[in-house]
């Protein structure tokens, strides 16, 4: 009997190929949870950011209050610690009477709404055109990459405050004001490493073996590559959360009625003289989850890529 | 050499300056709404040859490369165009706010330096002892804290609480300071006036620590690590062979070398700055160009929002020319 050549267009071969792939991911991803138990700030920080995720997620089942209905009667009443405090509105209230504590529950859902899909697009986009450019070159490399250094030229927040300015408040119009140029950090790094990768043994072998060039791309330089994405998006996430909030501090983010921590700490201000914790207590919600996110990045960094360098 | 090498990067600055200039008028006309109907608000008490002659006026009613010729043509004239609120041009009221920025963002680089060298030298130094785990701990809230809270805890904690400093703005008004430059400190000594320089100073310090402090803390992490890096490096072994004072071999050989990654992350950081200070300005009522901005919005004055943002970008840019430029002096190796 003739032995078939194993050919790559093949489809069977090919799902082996990715059965393997899979296999690979799981036991790296195995591998990553046996690393993260050796550095417990990581682990701390991504156990921190997971309980951001479930009370942001479950913020109407946890409190029954409505964020945006206030009692007047009990306008500016302190934190439960604080004398005149009470267990019915454990942080607080603002000057319209609104509970604090459910309003950093609910502002947490923007935050971390806006923080994962920010991240999620810019590297889809700068994923998807470092890919482009890296490989082919030429004149598509030549056009994205001139742009990329052009929206460098503009400050991170100036731009995303002028961008606010003409698109007007909004979710969507803020998630393309802070993705509009945080895209050009992960194009940068993924469009330089598959520079270097294109000229791998590997990717030759590939090419010898008759793989086309989008199962190049994707089936085998992207997997190593996924790991610095992974680390830089996760890096980025916090400083977008903190765009954000800045934006919304400015009154540029979203519509007032929609609780977010940026705008609870700007309402604040009028009040700083008699009552500190409403500015105060949003502010200290942000900084948390920056900080429990920046740990966990940098610990994945430490774990991942060691050699990914973010400033 | 180096002439021709600083010649052509200033050279490359002329299409990123204009480069930015278009994307700045491409905001503006790609924006919803027509800038006239924006300029009429919603009253809607005027009559439509009226507008017709605002299109005219504002070259509305010409095709859109049209429109960004003259725009570039203005602007090469230092024509920013006119403010709709103020009546003003634009240039104008950005030259007027300007010095009460830069004397800010100058602050804020002080203090940011002032904090970032002596923790990421002595971090360096004395790698995982109490004083580097704590320095490092400070440096890494420094970086995830939001600024405009960072600002709002110290004002309520030194000028509400304590009443050690002022709350808002840039002088008291009894101090009667005679204006030279804009610069309030600068003017205060020129005119020797020293009610003035306290006065000054004293507001200066909160807004300077509230851009500065997370400044700091990114610089001090580059500075400690590259430090680390240089310390281990062999011409810091020789400089002791050779029996050098502990201090010159720090910082002669160990700290110069290191400057040179930390001067880059500094001009980075300038962006930073720029950024913050439209925040800092709008918490401790600073009257300088990023209040304006802010408020121009609010009040949809568009061409003062674009002026600015492009003001801002052009700051940025040269700075980090010059950022490039003080580079190749302290790496002689490096030819840009």
């Amino acid at each position: 009997m003739e032995a078939t050549p194993l050919n790559n267009s093949d489809f069977s071969s090919r799902l082996i190929g990715w059965r393997i792939r899979l296999e690979l991911w799981r036991r790296n991803l195995i591998d990553l949870f046996v690393n993260l138990k050796k550095h417990p700030l990581a682990l701390v920080g991504g156990v921190v950011l997971l309980i951001y995720l479930i009370t942001s997620l479950l913020a109407p089942v946890i409190t029954k209050t409505d964020p945006n209905l206030g009692d007047l009667h009990v306008r500016l009443t302190p934190p439960v610690w604080q004398e005149g405090g009470s267990w019915d509105y454990p942080l607080g209230t603002d000057a319209q009477g609104r509970d604090i504590l459910t309003r950093i529950l609910f502002g947490g859902r923007v935050s971390l709404a806006i923080g994962f899909l920010s991240v999620g697009i810019s590297a889809l986009v700068g994923t998807i055109l470092g890919a482009l450019c890296g490989y082919y070159r030429g004149w598509l490399d030549n056009i994205v990459s001139r742009f990329a250094d052009l929206l460098l030229a503009f400050p991170y927040l100036v731009f995303a405050i002028g961008m606010m300015a003409f698109l007007g408040p909004g979710f969507g119009n803020l998630i393309v004001a802070l993705t509009f140029k945080s895209w050009v950090e992960f194009f940068r790094l993924v469009r330089g490493t598959m520079m270097s990768e294109k000229t791998q043994e590997y990717v030759e072998a590939a090419k010898v073996s008759g793989q086309n060039t989008f199962a190049i791309i994707v089936e085998e330089i992207f997997p190593n590559i996924f790991n610095s994405v992974f680390v830089l998006a996760t890096l980025r996430m916090g400083f977008l959360i903190i765009m954000e909030a800045s934006l919304s501090f400015l009154g540029l983010g979203l519509p007032a009625k929609i609780p977010a921590w940026g705008s609870m700490v700007a309402v604040g201000r009028d009040h700083l003289l008699v009552a500190w914790w409403i500015s105060t207590l949003p502010g200290i919600a942000i900084l948390i989850l920056v900080l429990a996110i920046n740990l966990f990045g940098e610990g994945l960094r430490d774990i991942l890529d060691p050699r990914l360098k973010v400033e | 050499m180096r002439f021709v090498k600083i010649l052509e990067r200033i050279l490359i600055m002329i299409p990123i300056v204009l480069g930015v200039a278009i994307i700045v008028f491409l905001f503006m006309r790609l924006m919803p709404g027509d800038p006239v109907d924006i300029m009429m608000g919603q009253g809607g008490s005027v009559s439509l040859g009226e507008i017709e002659k605002l299109r005219e006026e504002f070259n509305l009613d010409k095709p859109l490369y049209v429109q960004l010729g003259i725009f570039l043509g203005d602007l090469l004239h230092g024509d920013l165009g006119n403010s709709y609120v103020q009546k003003r041009p634009v240039d104008e009221i950005i030259m007027g706010r300007l010095p009460a920025t830069i004397e800010l963002a100058i602050g804020g680089l002080i203090v940011s330096l002032l904090i970032a060298f002596p923790i990421g030298i002595i971090s360096a130094v004395k790698q995982n002892s109490w004083v580097d785990r704590i320095s490092m701990a400070g440096a890494f809230l420094g970086i995830s804290m939001p600024g405009f809270w960072f600002g709002i805890v110290l004002l309520l904690l030194f000028a509400v609480n304590l009443h050690w400093l002022p709350v808002q703005g840039r002088i008291d008004n009894s101090a009667a300071l005679q204006q030279v430059t804009g610069f309030y400190v600068l003017d205060s000594l020129i005119t020797g006036n020293r009610a003035a320089l306290g006065s000054s100073i004293k507001h200066l310090i909160l807004p300077s620590i509230t851009l500065g402090a997370p400044m700091a803390a990114v610089i001090a992490r580059v500075l400690r690590s590259s430090m680390l890096e240089t310390l281990r490096a062999d011409y810091v072994t020789l400089a002791r062979a050779k029996g050098a004072t502990e201090f010159n071999v720090v910082i002669k050989h160990a700290l110069r070398n290191a400057l040179i990654p930390t001067i880059t992350v500094v001009g980075l950081q300038v962006g930073v700055l720029l950024g913050g200070n439209m925040i800092v300005e709008t918490i401790f009522g600073w009257p300088g160009l990023g209040r304006t901005v802010v408020s121009a919005i609010f009040d949809r004055d568009f061409p003062l929002v674009q002026g600015s943002v492009m003001i801002y970008a052009f700051i940025f840019v040269v700075t980090n020319l010059i950022v490039d430029i003080v580079y190749t002096y302290l790496n002689p190796k490096i030819q840009m």
